[in-house]
């Protein structure tokens, strides 16, 4: 892979370099990011350029020569009115693109497996060697209608619309939403994913460069969809020390009732932190039960799992205390009901600590078989598992 | 939108005055002008008296070339409403910068641009291609009508009621704030409880019957139909994209309309397909949709390909290089579009294998699609090629389409698609193969068979200022936005925060204003053409000297099409009876037999319209009676068997009499 | 464009069908009904995934062994199998050309329809007493949907029975009537299929998850 990467970086160079009084001015950040996994994809982005601009500017020359050199105005250009079948040239002609596209599979099956968003960033992954004994950094990240909330576990910290990062250090980010899809989106950091409510989706990314980079919502989402702007910053490890004692230092904190309030609709959320945060809340989040009394989804699967609570479980419904759509518009039918949690079950994280274990394999390669369960729905393998059956 | 009112009238649902927008400037100027306009319209027809002679010889008609016009029209006029919206889009990104909130506010900004979106593909470009397909498809294949006339009158109608009602919801109400896939849980009701996803479904489920059976129809003619000689391996290139783009409509827009149930089961009874709580599954939605939506966009370009295959073949005064490796290509193209659907969302976090699957199969779709633009390539090599219109919009078709393709294969690596998703990197992609594949093709196809339609050829002169406004504009538009989506700028903003990326929105929006002179010129382009249509009228039929049957008979046609079936004994039909002499018969007529034109379409149609207004706006009373009404209008319908009729021998000899002069002296 | 030498020298061809007749009307109509038979094929294919998918999601609530009485649906399933029987003596009685036993059968094919639908209703109405509707969870969404769905189709067969009784009656066997008690015949026996897959998948494999 590594002579790839260099070809995808003298190419990106050599791009750069061609277009310099047209794009001299602009920053073209997805093809000069700031993070490993974004410069890989691209990398990925200039060598599949290249590679097809090998049939590209072949058949764009063809097209303006024959159209030039066969204009009925030439009268010494050949002319054969019944020429219409060459077996040979039928073989170029589908061979051609299939050579490219076989070398381009390739690479993309490759490429795929190995940034997989979903594929923890292991020891030589980064061209940088992350020192044994440091943890990658948690961030969970909720979007919210139109804010992005971020709890930062490790420290017992959350902030809205505003994220830092220590330069070199893994960034695991666990990511949902509260009311309807986004797509949490770091163009300097790495590529995006989707945020679904009721549904985790994972990242895992490291910032190089210290810096002060943008993050937003990819993916439209209602009204204040273009305000959901949040500042992504690189940072040394004292400043970024730096960064969460301020946090610290806030006087507000997170709990359940706070958290209700704040996924209420509001556009262009200045920054916010809140130095305290309940430590099960993200957990209630993606198992979309932070409001009092409400079933929570692993809750509801593993009971479905064993066959449901039967005739005498229709009626376990309530009405719900706050209806999120209220805020979107008048609403038709006011009584959305949810279902009701059976009893209360001690906070899922206490019990079991999110970690995966650390893929030990290099990013470079060797790592590419490592199994993933296919799944075009990714709702039942991203949700966290079900309690065990006790 | 304030006012909440949940109080729901018996007698007009939630239709109530506030549902106008009364203040909305915008709104009312341009209600103002459109209703202006169309009072203008119906006076001057009433005026001369045309109400008649059109409800006799265009609403009511079952003939599959004046359908195939009315499709033309239909589009066109919408064309102009997407187009509108792109406009305002364009200007309003140009100036949200620097604290600006532009201006437009999100409410209204939100239903431009999924308006855009779902205008443009089901009201523009679907309505566009089908029309070209109605108008040529039984010409090509010496056929008198399509298979099923009726339902092809009824199958307009329908798309047109769907266009009426989106554009109903301008004045009425408002269209949906989802993105033109309306995509759940964002379009459920919790989230979009106004009337704007209801105007969306409908208006779609009315139009998607009519798609539907259109390709039903088209299928059967093009298996049926065929005239004497022709077997599959001799039918034109073009009838052969037809087929296949109606195999795709077959086999694709039903999951439209089931997944469309669905949305709309979850908003008016409360089912729980794709809601957040009790089990639903909002995932479900976008796979589904894009079921439908990979293979609609292969509908699109298909016949568009087979327009290319039959201009390049006859500008270039030459048999088309490969037909059978071109038919073979466009049946794998076919099949694979539905193995690529989950390429639109690799972001959501299927596994690594998944995505490189699909993004696969994706790049597998390149292959047939390149080897075609090498047929055409070599199907201008040692040719002697007349660069009139409908050449010169080939050619910046495959000069266009490649830079689309090769961007839409780089979208199709999972990675790289991670930073470019949801980018205006990716609408400038879709829109370099819809402008340049799709609607740069039409423009061929319009100008290629606009003489067969009306008997006169299109101004060359406002013709080509059309043409290079339109590609200038293009690329000035789209190129921008290619450079924007590397900035790392995302899709559907409204305002924006970084100053330097005002630029670029400027020269897209002067790109944009470049298209819609061009747009202007080609409406130019009928009014001028018309007025000289003397001096450009086609005598015999043939005018760019056509290798199909389609240009064996006078233009326009006669109502019957072809007085005797021509025989095929080879490939390019017309270009072989020219070659070998054939002597068309003067005589020995024969009474034809003919469909008769009849008004239950636009019945139904209206009907379906009022039935879809009243689901939209919650007026059970009045959604229940339209829906009887359809079954009742249409049961009745089935008792009417007296449906046909034969143009006798004598009118037949006349009618042939007075066109066999040219015909005959063309020869 | 043609020289006579060329047309002279090829051997008499014929380009023109100067002895054409009329297509045998409505020649096409089987093919273009089958080809709407599998579109709404695929239209039950997509609400028979959305029960794959969706039919484990009981939300806390009852799952198919709870809410369905196998007798019951067998019962049902008995009736719509006897009225494709019967459905097929009425194509029998049609081609021996003997249009009162054809509308005779074609009203013991509606009566059997009818009980069908009944039955289906009222299971419905037993479910939906009890509280298992379409809004508790989204495996009884996509349930009430399936069935449902399959149950208009049963609904508008039975009204083109009906209108086809009539027709038949005023016009007897003539070949458009003929056409249309064939298409009526796919498309019952269609939905005949249909359910026997509605039956196998939702009810049998439910009841016995």
């Amino acid at each position: 892979m590594i002579p790839l990467h260099r070809m995808g970086r003298a190419l990106r160079l050599s791009a750069l370099l061609a277009l310099p009084a047209l794009l001299g001015g602009c920053n073209l950040v997805v093809l000069s990011p700031s993070g490993e996994v974004a410069r890989r994809q691209s990398d990925l982005v200039m060598i599949s350029t290249a590679l097809m601009l090998i049939i590209i500017v072949p058949v764009m020359a063809l097209t303006i020569f024959f159209a030039w050199r066969y204009r009925a105005a030439n009268k010494e250009a050949a002319y054969e009115p019944e020429w219409s079948h060459s077996t040979g040239l039928e073989l170029v002609i589908w061979a051609a693109p299939l050579i490219i596209i076989i070398c381009l599979g390739a690479l993309t099956w490759a490429a795929t497996h190995l940034l997989d968003p979903f594929r923890p960033l292991a020891r030589g992954a980064v061209e940088r060697t992350v020192a044994e004994a440091e943890r990658p950094l948690e961030v969970n990240v909720v979007a919210l209608d139109w804010k992005w909330l971020f709890i930062l576990p490790e420290y017992g910290i959350a902030t809205v619309n505003d994220l830092a990062a220590p330069v070199g250090r893994e960034i695991r980010f666990r990511i949902s939403a509260s009311s309807v899809m986004n797509s949490f989106y770091i163009p300097a950091l790495a590529g995006q994913i989707y945020a679904m409510p009721g549904m985790e989706t994972k990242l895992h990314a490291v910032i190089d460069q210290p810096g002060d980079y943008r993050g937003l919502s990819a993916n439209y989402s209602g009204a204040g969809f273009s305000g959901m702007r949040f500042r992504f910053r690189g940072l040394s490890a004292e400043d970024f020390q730096g960064w969460v004692s301020e946090v610290r230092g806030s006087a507000q904190a997170l709990d359940r009732p706070g958290y209700l309030a704040l996924e209420r609709p509001s556009e262009n959320v200045p920054a916010r932190h809140f130095s305290r945060v309940d430590a099960d809340l993200f957990d209630a989040i993606v198992n979309m039960c932070v409001e009092p009394g409400k079933m929570c989804m692993h809750d509801m699967m593993s009971i479905d799992a064993q066959g449901g609570l039967g005739v005498a479980g229709i009626g376990n419904v309530q009405r719900l205390a706050y209806d999120r759509g209220a805020g979107r518009g008048r609403a038709l039918f006011p009584e959305r009901t949810v279902v009701s949690s059976i009893c209360t079950l001690p906070g899922p994280s206490a019990e079991r600590p999110w970690r995966e274990p650390v893929n030990p394999a290099p990013l470079a390669g060797a790592g590419l078989l490592r199994p993933l369960s296919s799944r075009l729905l990714p709702l039942a393998a991203s949700r966290p598992p079900a309690i065990p059956e006790s | 939108m304030s006012a909440p009112s949940a109080v729901v009238s018996p007698i007009f649902g939630r239709l109530s005055l506030d549902a106008l927008p009364l203040h909305e400037p915008i709104l009312v100027t341009t209600f103002a002008a459109v209703a202006l306009g169309g009072v203008a319209l119906l006076a001057l027809l009433t005026w001369f008296r045309l109400w008649g002679y059109l409800w006799k010889e265009w609403f009511t008609s079952v003939d599959h070339k004046k359908i195939g016009i009315m499709y033309m029209v239909l589009g066109l006029v919408m064309l102009l409403r997407g187009f509108a919206d792109a406009i305002m889009m364009r200007l309003q990104q140009a100036l949200a910068f620097n604290g600006s909130e532009g201006y437009l506010n999100a409410h209204h900004y939100d239903q431009i641009f999924t308006a855009h979106g779902v205008i443009m593909i089901f009201f523009v470009a679907m309505p566009l291609v089908t029309g070209i397909m109605n108008y040529v498809v039984p010409l090509q294949i010496g056929a008198r009508d399509v298979s099923f006339p009726f339902l092809n009158n009824f199958s307009f109608w329908m798309t047109t009621a769907g266009a009426v009602l989106v554009m109903m919801s301008l004045f009425v109400g408002e269209f949906a704030r989802t993105g033109w896939l309306a995509y759940p849980p964002l379009s459920g009701l919790a989230y979009s409880p106004d009337v704007g996803v209801d105007y969306y479904i409908w208006a779609l489920q009315i139009a998607g019957v009519g798609t539907t059976l259109s390709g039903i129809n088209l299928i059967v003619t093009i298996v049926k139909l065929r005239a004497p000689g022709m077997t599959m391996m001799r039918m034109p290139v073009f009838t052969w994209t037809s087929l296949c783009t109606n195999v795709l409509i077959v086999a694709s827009f039903p999951v439209l309309t089931a997944v469309l149930t669905l949305l709309s089961l979850d908003r008016y009874v409360g089912t729980n397909f794709f809601t957040n709580d009790f089990g639903g599954n909002p995932m479900m939605y976008v796979n589904l949709i894009w079921i439908w939506g990979h293979p609609e966009v292969y509908i699109l370009i298909l016949p568009l390909f087979g327009v290319f295959s039959e201009v390049t073949s006859t500008f270039s005064g030459k048999r088309l290089f490969g037909y059978t490796s071109m038919v073979y290509a466009t049946v794998v193209i076919t099949i694979l579009s539905y193995l690529v659907w989950l390429h639109h969302f690799f972001t959501m976090g299927s596994g690594a294998s998944v995505n490189s699957f699909f993004g696969i199969t994706t790049m597998v779709i390149s292959i047939p699609t390149g080897a075609k633009l090498f047929n055409w390539l070599f199907t201008m090599y040692r040719g002697r090629i007349r660069f009139e219109l409908p050449m010169m919009w080939t050619v910046a078709f495959m000069l266009t389409f490649v830079v689309g393709g090769m961007t839409g294969v780089l979208l199709a690596v999972p990675p790289a698609d991670f930073v470019l998703h949801n980018s205006l990197f990716l609408i400038a992609h879709f829109h370099n193969v819809i402008i340049g594949g799709v609607l740069f093709g039409l423009f061929a196809a319009i100008n290629y068979w606009f003489p067969k339609a009306f008997g006169f050829k299109l101004d060359v002169f406002w013709g080509k200022v059309s043409f290079w406004c339109w590609v200038v504009g293009f690329w000035m538009a789209f190129m921008p936005l290619y450079i924007l989506g590397l900035m790392g700028v995302t899709r559907r903003m409204r305002v924006f925060d970084d100053p330097s990326l005002q630029i670029w929105f400027v020269v897209a929006g002067v790109g944009a204003v470049v298209i819609a002179i061009g747009i202007a010129a080609m409406l130019i382009q009928f009014v001028v053409s018309f007025m000289r249509r003397e001096a450009l009228r086609d005598v015999d039929g043939d005018p760019w000297n056509g290798r199909t049957l389609e240009w064996s008979t006078s233009s326009p046609p006669p109502e019957y099409n072809f007085a005797f079936t021509p025989i095929i004994h080879d490939l390019d039909a017309w270009h072989d009876m020219k070659r070998r002499g054939h002597e068309r018969p003067v005589a020995g007529f024969r009474p034809i037999h003919m469909p008769k034109n009849t008004g239950t379409g636009v019945v139904l149609s209206a009907i379906s319209l009022v039935c879809g207004f009243a689901l939209v706006w919650h007026i059970w009373w009045l959604a229940a009676l339209s829906f009887l009404a359809i079954l009742v209008t249409a049961i009745t319908h089935t008792f009417n068997y007296n449906r046909d009729f034969h143009i006798p021998a004598a009118t037949v000899a006349a009618t042939e009499s007075e066109r066999a002069p040219a015909l005959v002296a063309a020869e | 464009m043609m020289t006579n030498a060329m047309a002279t020298q090829a051997s008499p061809v014929r380009f023109y069908d100067t002895e054409e007749h009329d297509h045998p009307e409505g020649g096409s109509t089987m093919l273009g009904f089958w080809i709407y038979l599998m579109s709404d094929c695929l239209i039950f294919a997509i609400l028979f995934a959305c029960f794959a998918v969706l039919g484990g999601n009981y939300a806390a609530g009852p799952s198919p062994a709870d809410l369905f009485e196998l007798p019951l649906v067998a019962l049902n399933t008995a009736m719509l199998l006897f009225s494709s029987i019967t459905y097929g003596f009425a194509m029998l009685s049609m081609q021996a050309g003997r249009p009162g036993a054809t509308r005779a059968w074609l009203a013991v094919t509606a009566v059997f329809g009818l009980a069908f639908l009944s039955i289906e209703l009222y299971e419905f109405a037993h479910l939906i007493h009890i509280g298992a509707t379409p809004q508790r969870s989204a495996f009884l969404s996509a349930f009430f949907t399936l069935v449902g769905t399959h149950g208009l189709h049963v609904t508008f067969g039975l009204i083109w029975i009906v209108t086809l009784i009539v027709q038949v009656g005023r016009r007897g066997l003539i070949p458009a009537n003929q056409r249309r008690l064939m298409c009526l015949s796919l498309f019952w026996h269609f939905l005949d299929v249909i359910w026997i897959g509605v039956f196998t998948f939702v009810y049998l494999m439910g009841v016995l998850r």
